[in-house]
């Protein structure tokens, strides 16, 4: 796959929500509105980029019983790293985020990319597929932040265009599924041609 | 291509990769530190000056228990308290700081977090017509508690449990402030 | 009493699913099947439990005295892999049938959210269970986590049901299978919402 290929698949052809079915629990929590879903596809782009960096470095050496435990550490620790960076620099969306920064650590999509293609590729491959993918990802939750502030604050990025509230399910738990499973259909029709 | 999977191999590379995570870990927390501690102070700094009236001094945090439960304070010498009291709200635990003055009257409250329904209970945190009855609220005078119940709050139509519980934060403000002044 | 509310808060009120979002994935990749589904609630159930109990007392008698907090992540996810390991081990032995029912789920308990969700929830966040907002202690946190995979499990089983039924009806192309699947737990999350404020 081309350069060009590997940074914009995860736009598309392996779209992490839409094809690949992965970290669904942020992007149904996260995604109340458009800037929350930006900020957690940014903080889940930053783990996957060096994560799958740091695990095509040392997946030659690492023996494979032990690949798994190991990618983890990995994985964590640059979560963790994200996390105190975060709360010393950007408390307010450290708040807003909250639990689910440290779940990025269990988010599918980072483990799965180091499996299926860190484990495998290049160090300059791995990182445009972290990109790609991040991106891919970034631009879903945003998406869907914008569907459900849109209908459920009436605002978008924190700009209000009506008074009061919109439909409040929308920006509860049963809008986020639903918001998903439509928009799912959507891009199911949309990719089909 | 990966190294061998006998048991020196495995445990040697686990041991390693633990040990230089931990350790970038620990470098980053402490590089970290100041930061985080200064990030919490503005953000305290900012409830504070939001609850009591302007002061050039330092709040001191301090803690006291009053009925078996903790709460944290700040002292502001020459403008009041500011008691944060949490309650149990209508989705969970409602933290609100109230800034006490000092003779007594409540200045004003902010929320500091909250779990409450968005668009309902939600509005405890911006209504400005419900939070702002208790600006300089006299509780010698009025009775904290929602108007349903026999008291003079207004509460937020449709929830009363929010409203209720949020009356209830500041009452227990109320009470631990009496406790802090009841020896001066 | 105090117990019955953690009960009915966990299971009810902020089910880890409908309400908090924990434990998605798995949710709808193992229901489609009713005895998977039914296999899957129990292996988690004995996972989120055990792994609350071990991480809270690491967290409390290590990480903390020795200011090594900053290492939380880390070291529960650590033992969330051992402990799915063992639970692997232990199932293979004992009930062969359910191992190989389970197949690549089971080790894929370890990346389940809810599992490492409710380990940090449960030595970060505050709870109001009938009184003062205070943090849990081991006895609350044990109650709280079994609680908590029951109510995932509650929430997995009537959605198998729900998605057999699904399948043997029409269902419109484009909606076939995650996106039906989607739709239907935004009103099981719907009708869930409708406990809200018992506790």
């Amino acid at each position: 796959m081309s350069k060009f290929g590997l940074v914009t698949k995860g736009f598309l052809k392996e779209n992490p929500t839409f094809v690949l079915v992965l970290g669904m629990c942020p992007t149904l929590a996260t995604t109340t509105s458009a800037m929350n879903g930006l900020e957690m596809g940014l903080a889940t782009m930053f783990v996957l980029i060096l994560s799958n960096i740091v695990i095509s470095l040392i997946a030659p050496v690492v023996p494979d019983k032990v690949h798994i435990p190991v990618y983890i550490v990995v994985i964590a620790t640059f979560v963790t790293l994200l996390q105190l960076l975060m709360q010393a620099y950007t408390p307010e969306v450290y708040e807003t985020l909250g639990l689910f920064i440290p779940l990025i650590v269990v988010n599918c999509i980072v483990l799965g990319r180091a499996e299926a293609f860190a484990s495998k590729n290049s160090v300059g491959d791995s990182a445009l597929d972290g990109i790609g993918i991040g991106l891919g990802f970034t631009l879903t939750l945003t998406i869907i932040g914008i569907v459900r502030e849109v209908l459920g604050s009436g605002s978008i990025f924190g700009w209000k265009f009506i008074a009061g509230d919109g439909i409040l399910a929308f920006v509860m738990a049963p809008g986020a599924f639903l918001v998903l499973g439509y928009l799912m259909v959507l891009f199911n029709k949309l990719a089909k041609r | 291509m990966a190294a061998k999977s006998n048991l020196r191999n495995m445990a040697l590379s686990l041991t390693l990769v633990c040990l230089v995570c931990s350790g970038l870990l620990g470098v980053v927390y402490a590089m970290t530190a100041e930061p985080i501690r200064k990030a919490e102070e503005a953000k305290v700094a900012a409830s504070i000056a939001r609850v009591l009236p302007e002061s050039e001094a330092q709040p001191v945090q301090e803690s006291i228990n009053v009925d078996g439960v903790d709460y944290t304070y700040y002292r502001l010498p020459g403008a009041g308290y500011a008691i944060i009291s949490t309650v149990g709200g209508f989705g969970g635990p409602l933290s609100v700081m109230v800034g006490i003055s000092e003779d007594g009257i409540v200045v004003n409250s902010v929320v500091l977090s909250h779990s409450e329904t968005p668009g309902l209970g939600a509005k405890c945190a911006t209504d400005v017509d419900f939070k702002d009855q208790f600006k300089g609220w006299d509780p010698a005078e009025k009775r904290l508690v929602v108007r349903k119940d026999g008291g003079d709050v207004d509460a937020i139509t449709a929830s009363t449990i929010t409203s209720r519980a949020y009356t209830k934060a500041i009452a227990n403000a109320v009470v631990v402030y009496s406790k802090l002044t009841e020896n001066e | 009493m105090e117990i019955l509310l953690i009960i009915v808060s966990a299971i009810f009120v902020n089910n880890i699913v409908l309400a908090q979002f924990l434990g998605v994935c798995p949710f709808m990749g193992v229901s489609n099947k009713l005895s998977t589904a039914t296999g899957m609630s129990g292996a988690v159930c004995f996972v989120i439990t055990l792994a609350t109990v071990v991480t809270y007392l690491i967290n409390k008698f290590f990480l903390v005295p020795l200011g090594l907090t900053f290492l939380q992540t880390i070291a529960f996810i650590l033992v969330i892999a051992a402990l799915v390991q063992m639970v692997e081990i232990v199932l293979k032995k004992i009930s062969p049938s359910l191992y190989q029912a389970l197949g690549i789920f089971l080790p894929l308990i370890t990346t389940n959210c809810a599992v490492l969700g409710v380990a940090i929830n449960v030595v970060t966040k505050e709870f109001t269970f009938g009184n003062a907002a205070h943090m849990l202690n081991l006895g609350e946190a044990t109650v709280y986590a079994l609680a908590t995979s029951l109510g995932y499990g509650l929430a997995m089983i009537l959605f198998a049901g729900m998605r057999e039924q699904l399948s043997r009806n029409n269902v419109p192309e484009a909606f076939k299978g995650l996106p039906i699947a989607f739709i239907t737990v935004g009103i099981m999350a719907m009708a869930f919402l409708g406990f809200s404020g018992i506790v």
